[in-house]
């Protein structure tokens, strides 16, 4: 599927797509049927960016997706960000890729973009680039949730751009070029550094820990369940834009957790609160990791499983059977004013409808999750993430064509 | 601080509903004799010693049934519980700590948690060096709960008192009056505010935040009516009119009211007093050292008083029986609040306390570093003064 470029190998090697056997792949291809970093085996290290949008043409906007894709494309594969290279150009021109990924194996790098509702319309309502009758029902800014403290300047995003890798220097190489490119067409309104992926997208992956020491996303949506993709992941034909089938709605928020004060619960108070054992992470229902959840085995006060535990109260059978695809990074910026980390979970997931997929059950966990005590969400958005794309097309291009 | 007084505390369930270890530090409660496993099925409970030596011991407890099962040691006569760990799924472990005397006793699995269990014959032995085991003390126990229960009532009367004279100031406009009454009057709600806050119906319309409050709830309580007292920081705020000052005035009584008449038919066994003791300290933590709960009137330090008076009283309430259990642990939180007090005092303005804002970031520094150095030792009261 990768576009053939002529000349390829820079670093790493673009035509093996493993370093070797049974290992982490190099490479994935950049065009499909869906974006790649969606059900792509998660990968360890995240940069993400959301941009605003700061031209008023729509001319400029489709050139930029172009040169975008063009570029996200090369660097996927292994080569750099422009056509000239990092050292290879004019000795006073400054080089159209930034170096710092020279010699580095891509890791796996998959680059993937969404669009948020302030593509369709301003804050006002007004249509921006002559796309508002095309905006997704269920692209709107999400409401406010209870114990939201939301930073304004790190919220919402005109575009995004989640850079995933096995290695952190070529994700942030990946945004810094793409932003470079972006100068005077859009600028970069916040991102988010992510280490140490908390979700598993794929049966062949061992399911991570996030930062309350507990194996995280034991039950999410894997790359191998294509039924289940296509019910709550990918956007329907059927749905309400033609545009948007194949592709599927980006949640970000960012998660702050109490660190310090969950270290001080004992261990059976935080398992308890998560629903499952901290060391295998079996449910407290019985059983191993992946034994499915016994909301309704009683133990002597009430089912085994507090009701009010995170596994239960998320859960798809007390939430009209949805699930999502969850692809969230645990992240550290260092340490707050207060000396406690500024550290937490950028929850970011994939579904194929947010209004039924998102909102409820982060509703429904702002109110009945005892793990809440412990959280303190301070960025928010919402992004629709266009379709995979045929060789030759730029990133969201059904969009921009008119039938 | 996972369901520190929740309002199952009416129909006095155990503060640690499943598995349960019912005693001491962990770090010292492995016995003489080391932990002895015991390997429980759907018909079988084999332990790996039918003895142990006086003092700590430590059951580690395998279900490998496919019910769900508990354990628990009785007194030689099979009636009196000693200690019970419970709630273990098929499996899962659960962890017994118990403190034992010599003597005889049994031991039994309850797969399914019904009927008498599988039993067999336990016996506990002079200790290795004739120590004994710290012993039961059940008087120090049933004073620390009677006094922290009227110690918490006597909260709740200041408190609705104290309500009553800033709503009525506040409705009639006095609006100096309620500034400064507003504060006072959160004083003893915040002193106990672990117990005033377990009622989970009345807990959002008293004490919600904006933040907190979800999209469609009406916003009501002590926050609603301080930022019509303190608008400033509110962008194109509309005060309130007279009527709904009215309104919300009586609602806040009528609520407040009700938290007490409730805490007056409230017990408090000992871990849930210890538990509200740290309880407090993370409410320190998590809102008023950071200015984020007084966010309109910045009067957060009145809070952080009160929640760290709270802390004491509750602490010293079961310190009689810390001091015979973990004296070191005793001496610690004492000299912790004794330093927490002392930097307080330095923030004292009048009767009050100066306003967040007046703080500088080495003041506020200064004090959450004083939070986390009490609050680290606090995590452990609880385990420390358990039965």
């Amino acid at each position: 599927m990768a576009a053939g470029f002529g000349g390829g190998v820079w670093y790493g090697d673009a035509h093996a797509s493993t370093s070797k056997a049974g290992a982490v792949p190099t490479t994935y291809p950049f065009r499909g049927e869906h974006q790649a970093g969606i059900v792509t085996p998660a990968q360890d290290r995240l940069h993400f960016a959301a941009f605003d949008i700061t031209t008023r043409s729509r001319a400029q906007l489709v050139a930029l997706l172009e040169a975008w894709t063009t570029a996200a494309e090369r660097m996927t594969q292994g080569l750099p960000a422009g056509r000239v290279g990092p050292t290879e150009g004019a000795p006073l021109v400054p080089p159209d890729d930034t170096g710092e990924a020279i010699g580095l194996s891509p890791g796996g790098l998959t680059i993937t973009f969404g669009f948020g509702p302030g593509m369709f319309r301003d804050q006002k309502g007004r249509d921006r680039f002559g796309l508002a009758d095309r905006q997704p029902d269920a692209l709107r800014d999400l409401p406010h949730f209870s114990g939201d403290q939301l930073d304004p300047a790190r919220s919402r995003g005109d575009l995004c751009v989640q850079a995933c890798s096995e290695d952190p220097q070529v994700a942030v190489h990946a945004i810094r070029n793409l932003a470079r490119i972006g100068f005077g067409t859009v600028a970069v309104r916040w991102s988010q550094l992510g280490f140490g992926r908390t979700s598993t997208t794929s049966t062949s992956q061992a399911t991570p820990r996030n930062l309350f020491g507990f194996k995280d996303g034991t039950l999410n949506v894997k790359a191998e369940e294509v039924a289940a993709l296509e019910k709550h992941v990918w956007v329907g034909a059927e749905d309400d834009q033609a545009w948007l089938a194949g592709g599927s709605y980006l949640a970000a928020r960012r998660i702050n957790m109490h660190i310090e004060i969950w270290d001080r619960q004992g261990l059976l108070p935080q398992e308890q609160i998560i629903g499952r054992t901290k060391g295998t992470g079996a449910p407290l229902s019985g059983g191993t990791e992946f034994t499915p959840l016994n909301l309704t085995e009683k133990g002597s006060n009430g089912p085994l499983i507090p009701v009010d535990s995170h596994v239960s109260v998320v859960s798809s059978e007390r939430n009209r059977g949805v699930r999502m695809l969850r692809r969230g990074y645990n992240f550290v910026d260092g340490s707050n004013a207060l000396g406690g980390l500024d550290a937490g979970l950028f929850f970011i997931a994939y579904v194929r409808d947010p209004r039924t997929h998102f909102i409820p059950l982060q509703a429904t966990m702002a109110s009945n999750d005892a793990m809440m005590e412990y959280l303190q969400f301070t960025s928010s958005a919402i992004f629709a993430v266009p379709p995979g794309m045929k060789p030759g097309e730029h990133v969201g291009q059904a969009l921009f064509e008119r039938p | 601080m996972r369901s520190v007084l929740p309002v199952a505390a009416l129909v006095a369930v155990p503060l640690l509903a499943a598995c349960t270890s019912n005693t001491t530090d962990p770090g010292t409660a492995a016995g003489a004799g080391g932990p002895i496993t015991v390997t429980a099925s759907d018909e079988s409970c084999d332990l790996s010693a039918a003895s142990a030596p006086a003092g700590n011991l430590t059951f580690d407890v395998t279900n490998n049934g496919s019910k769900v099962t508990e354990f628990y040691l009785y007194s030689a006569d099979g009636k009196r519980i000693v200690g019970e760990v419970e709630n273990i799924g098929p499996g899962l472990q659960g962890k017994l700590i118990v403190t034992a005397g010599r003597g005889s006793y049994e031991t039994s699995c309850r797969p399914g948690m019904a009927g008498r269990g599988i039993r067999a014959d336990f016996t506990v032995t002079e200790p290795a060096g004739g120590k004994k085991g710290p012993s039961e003390d059940a008087v120090l126990i049933s004073r620390a709960q009677n006094r922290y229960r009227v110690w918490v009532q006597k909260q709740a009367d200041v408190l609705v008192a104290r309500t009553k004279q800033f709503v009525t100031a506040y409705r009639s406009g006095k609006d100096a009056r309620a500034r400064a009454l507003y504060p006072v009057a959160r004083t003893p709600w915040e002193a106990i505010e672990t117990v005033a806050e377990s009622f989970g119906d009345l807990d959002p319309k008293t004490d919600a935040r904006e933040a907190d409050l979800t999209q469609g709830q009406k916003w009501t309580g002590w926050h609603r009516i301080e930022k019509d007292l303190w608008p400033q920081r509110a962008k194109s705020y509309r005060p309130l009119t007279m009527k709904q000052r009215a309104f919300y005035a009586d609602d806040l009584l009528r609520n407040v009211t009700t938290v007490r008449n409730r805490i007056r038919s409230l017990t408090f066994t000992t871990d849930q007093i210890a538990n509200g003791s740290s309880g407090l300290m993370e409410e320190v933590a998590t809102g008023k050292v950071t200015g984020e709960e007084e966010y309109w009137s910045h009067t957060d330090l009145w809070d952080f008083a009160a929640n760290v008076k709270g802390a004491k009283v509750a602490f010293e309430d079961v310190k009689p029986i810390l001091d015979k259990r973990d004296p070191a642990l005793a001496k610690t939180l004492t000299h912790r609040f004794a330093q927490i007090d002392h930097l307080l005092a330095q923030h004292r303005d009048g009767t009050g306390y100066v306003l967040y804002t007046e703080l500088s970031k080495a003041q506020i520094k200064r004090l959450a570093d004083a939070v986390n150095a009490l609050s680290e030792p606090l995590s452990h009261l609880t385990a420390a003064v358990l039965p």
